[in-house]
């Protein structure tokens, strides 16, 4: 990669130039790359959305819809469904759960990828960020962060919902809100990678090739054991999958080792993310 | 400290790919001065402006900015740089107060300090009154202030500006220039790439002449004038299709004759007398024009071709 250039001849002692607070990352990262003020990019979005909060409305409300579908429609057709550890389950609270963890990630994706790749391509928002001291990373950060926090507030209004029609029967549903946060990091991450390869507004029509599946597959509305083996496997690949199984765990408080694995996934996709926004970024914008 | 300059390059090179946009240029450039560099499109002079605003790594060469080098304190240049890019890159989601607010947070400068500042710089850029506009609703010009202003948000040691005033009017130029003015009086030093002339010959104390990638002059305005061109220069202007053979028979007017599409030129002393001596050989121009030689001529005389087609 071009930038290869800009960071290798970055030293330790580079990262001295870095303002006041230095925090882990800033001590691990080269300062051209980096420089701990991804802070200041969530403030501009907040500025943004000063004017535009009613868009927060539609994402509430649309996984709430699903919800209410499931309840009133769906959930009287299909009763009953085998859940986390073998336990016969409502069909409802069998979705409930899934469908947060794939709202999480639909707000993730849209946020990053369609609001990232206009400021890319057209606005030159972040060239204009560039000329200042802030580095590729304090962009992917800052702009992989808003997607969280919105994630954030739509898995807490869900999950008020949840409890209200009585779907979640754990205190460990609580755990569901940073379970939330973590497949919005993780698919933010990923969505904005992909922005960075978009040519055009046509080929968002790809990301709803890879997000659409992904909703229907991920044992989001029935079980893994209705898929044949080898189909399994694959599905088992998918990333939504893993923030279901944790999503719908902790809502009925079956809890096993698997799930440091479910996180562990997302997590990495979450940092590999983060790092090949940063990387395309400075190989885009600063060659 | 007073004595280090502001940007130092030796044989400085930027490549993309198998193409070298800049083919190794020496350039210095002192604390305080407006420091031009004139060429055509294409001549090398972003690349070259990319490179000192540490937003672009350099190929080959020496490079330092503010006494550091970009490629190991790029943060820390940038933090003392202000950048007037070619291209507008306001942010076209926020109001004019709010670019200016955001962008000094990107500085890391207090909530309180870049509140007072994008005060005092819409005054500068005569725009308080659209303070809470949009900046999709704004005139190229008022952009273009908008632009600059938001370059000085951290008080820059210097300031890079590219093309600042392509594509405006006569009117929002002179407005601009009169800015840059203020500026350079305030101690920012200045560096300013253009293709006019006239904006290099105002606003630069000393300037480069950059063509295909490399240097091929250096001097301030006049110096440059003064080595390169004549004082005066006779135009004259001919019927389409009449022009030929004018340029041979009045070859010895002048020390040196251009012939250009639409106009021959004569580099004369005394521009009155050539225009006589011309009528006394019976060739007729349409039109005549006795001038002062400007950049123009230099630029015309170093390359063979004009600055702006």
């Amino acid at each position: 990669m071009r930038m290869s250039s800009t960071t290798s001849a970055a030293t330790g002692a580079a990262a001295s130039s870095a303002p006041a607070r230095r925090g882990l990352l800033l001590r691990m990262l080269p300062a051209p790359l980096y420089t701990g003020r991804a802070r200041a990019l969530l403030e501009r979005s907040a500025m943004v959305y000063s004017r535009a909060w009613l868009v927060f409305v539609s994402g509430v409300v649309e996984p709430l819809l699903y919800l209410l579908a499931f309840q009133v429609g769906f959930g009287k057709l299909v009763e009953e469904v085998t859940g986390p550890g073998g336990q016969t389950m409502n069909y409802v609270a069998f979705v409930a759960p899934a469908l947060l963890a794939a709202s999480a990630m639909n707000g993730a994706v849209f946020d990053s990828t369609f609001n990232v790749f206009f400021k890319f391509r057209y606005n030159k928002t972040y060239d204009a960020m560039l000329a200042t001291p802030l580095g590729p990373l304090d962009i992917a950060l800052g702009e992989i962060g808003w997607a969280v926090l919105r994630g954030g507030l739509y898995a807490v209004a869900f999950l008020g919902v949840m409890a209200g029609f009585g779907l979640a029967t754990s205190p460990w549903a609580l755990l569901l809100v940073p379970v939330a946060l973590l497949v919005s990091f993780a698919f933010a991450a990923i969505g904005m990678v992909c922005a960075t390869f978009l040519k055009s507004p046509s080929q968002f029509d790809f990301v709803q090739l890879a997000v659409m599946p992904m909703f229907l597959l991920s044992t989001t509305f029935y079980p893994l054991s209705v898929y044949p083996e080898p189909l399994q496997y694959a599905v088992q690949c998918l990333p939504l999958y893993h923030g279901v199984e944790l999503t719908r765990g902790l809502a009925v408080g079956v809890l096993d080792v698997s799930m440091l694995g479910h996180v562990a996934y997302l997590l990495v996709l979450a940092a590999a993310g983060a790092y090949f926004t940063a990387k395309r970024l400075a190989g885009l914008l600063l060659r | 400290m007073a004595a280090a300059p502001m940007v130092e390059a030796k044989a400085l090179v930027k490549r993309f790919g198998n193409v070298e946009a800049v083919r190794g240029i020496d350039v210095q450039v002192r604390t305080g001065e407006a420091f031009g560099f004139l060429g055509p499109n294409g001549a090398g002079k972003s690349s070259t402006m990319r490179m000192i605003a540490s937003t672009s790594p350099r190929s080959d060469g020496d490079l330092r900015v503010l006494g550091m080098d970009p490629d190991v304190d790029g943060p820390r240049i940038r933090a003392r740089l202000g950048s007037v890019p070619q291209q507008d890159t306001l942010d076209t989601e926020l109001t004019v107060r709010q670019n200016l607010q955001i962008y000094g947070r990107y500085f890391g400068m207090s909530r309180a300090a870049v509140r007072r500042k994008a005060t005092e710089l819409m005054e500068f850029a005569q725009l308080s009154d659209r303070a809470d506009d949009p900046v999709d609703t704004l005139s190229g010009g008022m952009k273009r202030r908008l632009t600059i202003a938001r370059s000085l948000v951290n008080d820059p040691d210097l300031l890079l500006l590219d093309e600042p005033t392509t594509g405006l009017d006569p009117q929002a130029r002179h407005m601009l220039w009169d800015r840059l003015f203020r500026l350079k009086a305030g101690g920012v030093t200045l560096l300013i790439t253009s293709h006019y002339m006239d904006e290099v010959e105002q606003l630069c104390d000393r300037l480069v002449v950059m063509d295909d990638a490399r240097i091929v002059a250096e001097g301030s305005p006049s110096e440059l004038i003064a080595r390169y061109s004549t004082r005066e220069v006779l135009e004259l202007r001919f019927p389409p299709g009449e022009q030929g053979g004018v340029a041979e028979r009045v070859a010895e007017l002048g020390e040196r004759v251009e012939e250009l599409p639409d106009r021959v030129l004569v580099y004369t002393g005394d521009g009155e007398r050539a225009l006589e001596q011309v009528h006394g050989r019976d060739v007729r121009p349409v039109s005549s024009l006795v001038r002062r030689s400007t950049l123009e001529d230099v630029f015309l005389r170093l390359t063979g071709r004009t600055l702006v087609d």
